[in-house]
């Protein structure tokens, strides 16, 4: 453990990363601090460049920017996080099952990963919110079903070597449940691999989120970073910024958890640092 | 000989693609079911009113009032004879609209893929080359950026810089409008408005490819082989070095493969943001007009264009790596 904190502080890029996720975070926690109030509110005249009263600058009805943004970076990590929860937990169920149990199981169950994997992941995602209508949850339900099946299949294969590993022999052969078996003595061993893959996860979820909404796919009530640049979006040519200050906040967010995600990966999985 | 073999796989991957498709238009059924309202109230909506005896009539005339199994099999019905159901926003079958807006989207999809392949497996094999040198530092870090960027902002940030303020590049659209250019000239045209789409897409899948190619060229050369050739006393020949890049580029490809159908979602809000005419931005008008059936349609086409892509892949890859047994 003590080693695996010290390869992930001499990761340089992975420092950085920690850094700035830790301000994204902060930055969320204090928005009702630093704007108290609805950050739909209107505060002054639109169409205000940054750095005048407002520090970005407001948006075509004059509500202030940075609140939004502060705001936005609350709905994305929200739904990035849950939404990564959720198809861990669903790919973690699946790919141990075919991993563990193997045969018919593995194969049925994998032929339905395969099947999700044939997808086009974003349009089945544009479509079960169009159906489901557009609120938080069926953007987070949308989210975890698109991306459970590389967790899946990540799983499937760890529970697989693992299954044939003497201390799960030893443990088949003291006649131990299955289920206690798995909880017990696989699922921990294969918990480094699923945090890496989990934290990489929370930033194609945060892409897609932003995607979504960016499409008119979000919740009305919730200031989401995809919103303000697709309503931005057609003031492009007289008011740039408007969409230049949340796609900055998307992609320095991202950055950060891909970065902690690799430092993660060489600090928890040192066998693999060859590549 | 191996040609004949590759026939026979490729028909036997077809074959295992149809409980594929099968499951796919079931997907859709479940979708349509669960969406607010039937055909007929959307029927009923776009003419305007309708009495409960003529929903009545129009349930009966669509089969809505039979029991949900057999509505499931008479829209699988439907839908493997390609009729996907019509549009009444457009007042056109649903398949007609889809056809008409496939070429856009395809040459879009093919020339990124070869854009991020292409250049993909040379930057990623110079980055290994260069390993740990500032050249692959470099690389490195842009395609950590490219990698963390959504590709919809890119576009836009894009069109500020080359289109608004130097004037470089269309804003929108394929071709230019009431110009109406025949041949060469039409063809320059829309290379014209195909460059801002295509390097907004391109840059997050170059970022992709070029990792790959880099983590996969530094295993080739941890081979034996390689690692043989190397201690010859001519040095590195040049023949070990095709050998190298002959094998590196295939994990590229299968992702490459792998990659199309977030490609084809890609496409969307790309298509959206430069209003170029494909599938993309028909599905994003579709979600605006609330026109489901063509929103189902355009899904399954997608669907259908990427197995057929993956069967292309797997195929293409057998003939290129001979070791693969074709079972």
């Amino acid at each position: 453990m003590k080693s695996g904190v010290l390869r992930f502080i001499r990761h340089k890029p992975a420092v950085c990363g920690l850094v700035l996720l830790l301000a994204v975070l902060l930055a969320s926690a204090l928005a009702g601090v630093v704007y108290p109030g609805d950050p739909f509110r209107i505060v002054g005249k639109p169409f205000q460049p940054p750095l005048g009263e407002y520090l970005l600058g407001t948006d075509m009805l004059g509500r202030d920017l940075a609140a939004g943004v502060l705001y936005g970076a609350r709905t994305t990590l929200l739904v990035g996080v849950v939404a990564t929860v959720i198809a861990t937990a669903v790919g973690v169920t699946i790919g141990g099952l075919a991993g563990y149990f193997g045969g018919r199981l593995d194969n049925l169950l994998m032929r339905f990963t395969e099947l999700f994997q044939t997808i086009p992941f974003f349009l089945f995602a544009i479509l079960l919110v169009a159906v489901l209508g557009a609120s938080i949850g069926s953007v987070i339900f949308a989210i975890s079903v698109v991306s459970w099946p590389p967790m899946a299949r990540l799983v499937r294969g760890e529970f697989m070597t693992m299954r044939n590993r003497e201390f799960v022999q030893a443990c088949v052969s003291m006649g131990m449940g299955h289920t206690r078996i798995i909880l017990h003595h696989i699922l921990p061993n294969t918990l480094s691999s699923i945090i890496v893959t989990g934290s990489l996860m929370v930033a194609t979820a945060i892409l897609i989120e932003s995607g979504l909404s960016f499409l008119g796919l979000s919740d009305a009530n919730t200031m989401s970073w995809g919103y303000i640049i697709g309503a931005g979006r057609t003031v492009l040519r007289t008011a740039w910024w408007i969409c230049a200050a949340p796609g900055v906040a998307i992609l320095l967010t991202v950055m950060a958890i891909n970065l902690v995600g690799d430092g993660l990966n060489d600090a928890l999985n040192p066998r693999l640092r060859s590549l | 000989m191996a040609l004949t073999k590759s026939l026979t796989y490729a028909l036997r991957r077809l074959s295992q693609a149809v409980p594929t498709v099968l499951v796919i238009i079931a997907l859709n059924f479940l979708l349509l079911q669960l969406a607010p309202g039937d055909a007929a109230d959307v029927l009923a909506g776009e003419a305007g009113s309708a009495t409960p005896e003529f929903m009545a009539q129009l349930r009966s005339t669509f089969g809505l009032d039979q029991p949900i199994a057999l509505q499931l099999l008479l829209y699988m019905k439907q839908i493997v004879t390609f009729d996907l159901g019509y549009s009444f926003r457009h007042g056109m079958p649903v398949a007609d609209l889809i056809v008409a807006r496939l070429w856009p989207t395809l040459l879009l999809m093919i020339t990124v893929l070869a854009l991020s392949v292409g250049m993909g497996v040379l930057l990623g094999s110079f980055a290994a080359r260069k390993l740990n040198r500032w050249q692959d530092n470099l690389i490195s870090m842009l395609t950590v950026l490219a990698y963390a960027t959504p590709v919809f902002w890119a576009g836009l940030m894009l069109i500020v810089l080359f289109s608004i303020k130097l004037g470089w590049f269309p804003t929108s659209g394929m071709q230019q409008v009431a110009a109406f250019h025949e041949g060469a000239a039409k063809v320059r045209d829309i290379a014209h408005h195909l460059v801002l789409p295509a390097v907004t897409l391109t840059m997050f899948y170059l970022a992709l490819y070029t990792r790959l190619m880099r983590a996969s060229v530094l295993e080739q050369f941890s081979m034996d082989y390689v690692v043989t050739a190397r201690d010859l006393p001519l040095g590195e020949p040049l023949g070990a070095r095709r050998h190298v890049l002959r094998n590196a580029v295939l994990p590229v490809l299968t992702m490459a493969g792998v990659q199309v159908g977030a490609l084809l979602g890609g496409s969307v809000v790309v298509e959206t943001v430069f209003a170029w005419p494909g599938l993309g931005l028909l599905a994003y008008e579709s979600l605006f007009a609330r026109d489901l059936n063509l929103l189902l349609g355009i899904f399954f086409v997608s669907t259908c264009l990427v197995i057929v892509v993956n069967l292309l892949v797997d195929v293409g890859y057998s003939l290129l790596d001979p070791r693969i047994d074709l079972r």
